[in-house]
């Protein structure tokens, strides 16, 4: 299949020279994909868009904004009273935030159930998760930058968890904020990498999409596409369901930026930093309330930093810890209940992570991490082996167009 | 966007395909427009925000000038030339034909009470502060004026007469808000 | 799905953790008041903001400083721009150095910002006895419960219960986090002539400050508003569309 000769002579010269359309034309247009999608693949081209927003919104406040301690709370005020829909790009770039990590989480939990993550697709989940971590990270440097008590405490917080590191933790925490303490140095630098890194979150996006295009997307069923009977163009039909569930998005967005939107904030981030006054509860953003908890449940400082990191590292380690041949919890009665029951545990330590660490707040967190790495260690690779998969059906287009009864010499022929 | 064209997939009889071709068009004309509205907040992040709207006007006392001295204030980020001509700094500026000049003005259309002179203190030619404020810099030949960078004379009504520059020195907007006192902008 | 419950859950979850401060310093939760500015259609009352900046300057700037704010911005209080010109020349401001390198005070002009009660902070705690009265600009932002916080503060003094003993100085307030609060009752009634012959009860003053403070935190609200509307039903009308070719184009997809 090669591109139709465009009409355009210039892009006919150009393509012969860059075959760019093309390759565009193979990626976008021709590019097969499985066409029984459900609306949770939505999230994946959404994330996309929304990084998209956050970059060119952030790229737009920092002609506006002074990473100077003096001056950067101020000047996010100054943005937010003086500059031409200032408060309208501010609430953008920070419900953006949010919202990013929604459908990114979203995106993550369908991969689970429908084990994305499985041959040949390890790759493409790896990168997903180091996307993972880089969103973080420039979430949480990108908080610092107002200025506000929670951004400086919840800055002193995260990078004394380094001071955790045997021998060289107080050198190292001293070189991460070029101090003796959070301040301007750290501020400039925080601004500095919370700019770089979204460009890198772009390049491994790329990446994320080259993996992704290799063998194509999963799909509910969880079995690979068979035929041409199976797959569709992704342009028109999957432009147009993104293009719709990126509508649907854009209101909930719009519904939280013009009528809730300091919803996810912090009122103690509209005080100006103290160095002096440490707020009552210092809780980071929801969206990382999760691994707090972890951090907290674990009275050892260096295991609690390690259990941390560990949570979201171990997630790389997916593809090999789950045995299981079948990929979709559809055909999985047993890993389909535990999937919920991790969608809860989650919930609960991102409750926890939000209360103080006092009584039963205590016992139910350090049930809930304990629960976590259970989870991902033991019970995942051990249904794998003691589980009893439904059959699968034959092929992509069988449940579609049959009665349902599928072929049963067909069934768990999907993987090489 | 405007693949429309190609919206013809493997999967959908040709029966109903105008009806789509017109939906997808209309969607996408209607995202095109959310696309342009959407653009003009960050179009118009650009232009002054209010705090700088809110300096563009200056008020200026001008009572402690004296006759033939010259003070400069900042208006918008540029000097602002304010002047008290003597009397035979008037005569002189007024006893030229504009049409000899070789940016044509005449000097009473420069000045709100002859006495005062009030200019954008930039020169026409590349943008440097000319000299003349202080008795003490060279004001060229004509009395007014001279530009250091590229030897622009400018006379005593801040119009050019020689060197490069092309227009006379600019008269910013401003009015009398009392007998001494003068807003620009 | 789930993953919004987990959102509302957490952020409920964070709510409850900052509106919970710690044990030993209980403060009640401020009872809700219905407020012109809430909703999806919130506007501010502009009499109730123009008495409410009353309120502020002849009660609470005594002490309190709104940094954040310029006198031009009180043109949003329905204020005539030579009424603005008159309020900020009633200040004197700092202004300087003049051609001889000495600072010196004029008139405030529109763009001036509000002129703070103290110099600095260490001024303002010298005078308060030790207490500092925090910048309002924010003050309802930053706050939980922001509008309804600061009323019920403004109007819940009362005398201690016999369990609590007071430190010198200070007053017991129970909607204070800790019930002790350094500022005393700051309204009472008819401390100020309302120009629109409004009776200046301490409730009426209070909900007029608050007001103008909720404004002060936000003035982009009503623009803010107007706006969403527009997009929300915008995109109501383009999703409802794409939905429509969406199901067109896949029609014939078995």
């Amino acid at each position: 299949m090669s591109a139709p000769q465009s009409q355009n002579a210039l892009i006919r010269w150009i393509d012969h020279r860059m075959p760019i359309f093309t390759f565009m034309h193979h990626e976008l247009h021709e590019y097969p994909a499985p066409k029984n999608l459900s609306y949770w693949w939505n999230f994946g081209s959404l994330a996309g868009i929304v990084l998209v927003i956050m970059i060119v919104t952030g790229i737009w406040l920092a002609m506006h904004y002074t990473p100077h301690v003096d001056y950067a709370f101020q000047s996010v005020e100054r943005i937010m009273r003086d500059v031409n829909y200032g408060w309208l790009i501010r609430y953008l770039h920070m419900n953006g935030a949010s919202m990013f990590f929604l459908v990114v989480y979203i995106h993550l939990f369908r991969g689970m159930y429908y084990g994305s993550y499985k041959y040949p697709r390890e790759l493409l989940w790896i990168l997903g998760v180091v996307i993972l971590l880089l969103m973080m990270a420039t979430a949480f440097m990108g908080y610092v930058l107002p200025w506000g008590q929670m951004s400086f405490w919840g800055a002193t917080v995260i990078t004394n968890l380094f001071s955790a590191i045997p021998l060289f933790g107080d050198p190292i925490v001293t070189w991460l904020w070029g101090g003796f303490s959070v301040d301007n140095a750290t501020l400039n630098r925080f601004f500095s990498l919370h700019y770089l890194l979204p460009f890198l979150i772009v390049g491994v996006v790329f990446l994320h999409l080259w993996a992704l295009h290799r063998f194509g997307s999963n799909n509910p069923i969880g079995i690979d596409t068979k035929g041409p009977q199976d797959s569709i163009p992704f342009h028109p039909y999957y432009t147009i369901k993104d293009a719709f569930g990126t509508g649907v998005f854009l209101l909930v967005f719009a519904g939280f930026v013009f009528f809730a939107p300091n919803f996810f904030g912090e009122p103690d981030n509209y005080i100006p930093a103290n160095p002096l006054v440490t707020p009552a509860h210092i809780v980071p953003e929801w969206y990382l309330l999760p691994f707090y908890a972890i951090l907290r449940a674990i009275p050892d400082k260096l295991t609690g930093v390690i259990a941390m990191f560990g949570s979201i590292l171990l997630l790389m380690a997916l593809p090999w810890l789950d045995t299981s041949r079948v990929r979709s919890a559809t055909y999985r009665p047993i890993y389909k209940q535990f999937f919920w029951v991790f969608v809860v545990d989650c919930l609960v330590l991102g409750y926890i992570g939000a209360n103080p660490p006092e009584g039963w707040f205590i016992v139910i967190g350090r049930i809930a991490t304990a629960y976590y790495f259970i989870h991902l260690l033991i019970i995942i690779p051990l249904l794998g082996k003691l589980e009893r998969p439904l059959e699968l059906p034959a092929s992509i287009s069988t449940p579609v167009i049959g009665s349902g009864a599928a072929q049963p010499q067909a069934a768990r022929m999907e993987k090489p | 966007m405007a693949d429309t064209a190609h919206g013809r997939g493997p999967g959908s009889g040709d029966h109903g395909g105008s009806r789509r071709d017109f939906l997808v068009l209309a969607s996408g004309a209607m995202g095109a427009v959310g696309a342009a509205a959407a653009a003009w907040p960050f179009i118009h992040y650009w232009n002054p925000s209010a705090d700088v709207l809110a300096l563009s006007s200056t008020e200026v006392d001008v009572a402690p000038i004296q006759e033939g001295q010259a003070i400069t204030v900042t208006w918008r980020g540029r000097p602002v030339f304010v002047r008290r001509r003597t009397a035979a700094e008037i005569e002189q500026a007024r006893a030229i034909k504009p049409a000899d000049l070789p940016d044509p003005q005449d000097d009473a259309v420069r000045v709100k009470k002859p006495e005062w002179l009030v200019l954008i203190g930039v020169c026409t030619h590349l943008g440097c502060v000319p000299l003349g404020q202080k008795a003490t810099e060279a004001r060229g030949e004509y009395g007014g004026w001279f530009c250091p960078c590229h030897g622009s004379h400018y006379d005593t009504s801040g119009r050019i007469r020689k060197g490069p520059a092309p227009k006379n020195l600019p008269v910013p907007p401003y009015e009398f808000t009392g007998d001494t006192t003068i807003r620009i902008g | 799905m789930r993953k919004i419950v987990l959102t509302a859950l957490a952020v409920a979850a964070a709510c409850f953790a900052g509106s919970l401060p710690a044990s030993s310093s209980e403060a009640i939760k401020p009872p809700s008041q219905s407020w012109g500015f809430g909703g999806i259609f919130g506007t501010f009352d502009r009499a109730a903001l123009q008495r409410g900046f009353h309120v502020y300057k002849d009660v609470c700037a005594a002490c309190h400083s709104m940094n954040l704010l310029a006198y031009r911005n009180l043109r949003a209080l329905g204020f005539s721009e030579d009424e603005v010109k008159g309020i900020a020349a009633e200040y004197e401001v700092t202004d300087g150095p003049n051609d001889e390198g000495n600072m010196f005070q004029r008139a405030g002009r529109p763009s001036d910002r509000f002129k703070a009660p103290f110099a600095n902070e260490k001024a303002a705690r010298a005078a308060n006895n030790g207490a500092f009265p925090p910048d309002l600009s924010l003050m309802i932002k930053a706050r939980p419960s922001g509008a309804n916080y600061v009323h019920a503060l403004l109007t819940g003094y009362e005398p201690p219960p016999p369990s609590v003993k007071l430190m010198e100085g200070m007053n017991y307030n129970k909607f204070f986090p800790g019930g002790q609060i350094a500022m005393a009752p700051p309204l009472n009634a008819d401390a100020v002539t309302f120009g629109d012959g409004t009776p200046a009860t301490v409730a009426q003053m209070s909900k007029d400050v608050v007001t103008f403070l909720a404004w002060a935190a936000e003035p982009e609200l009503e623009v803010r508003k107007q706006m969403g509307v527009k997009v929300i039903l915008f995109l109501i009308v383009l999703t409802i569309m794409l939905y429509a070719a969406k199901r067109r184009t896949w029609a014939g997809v078995h």
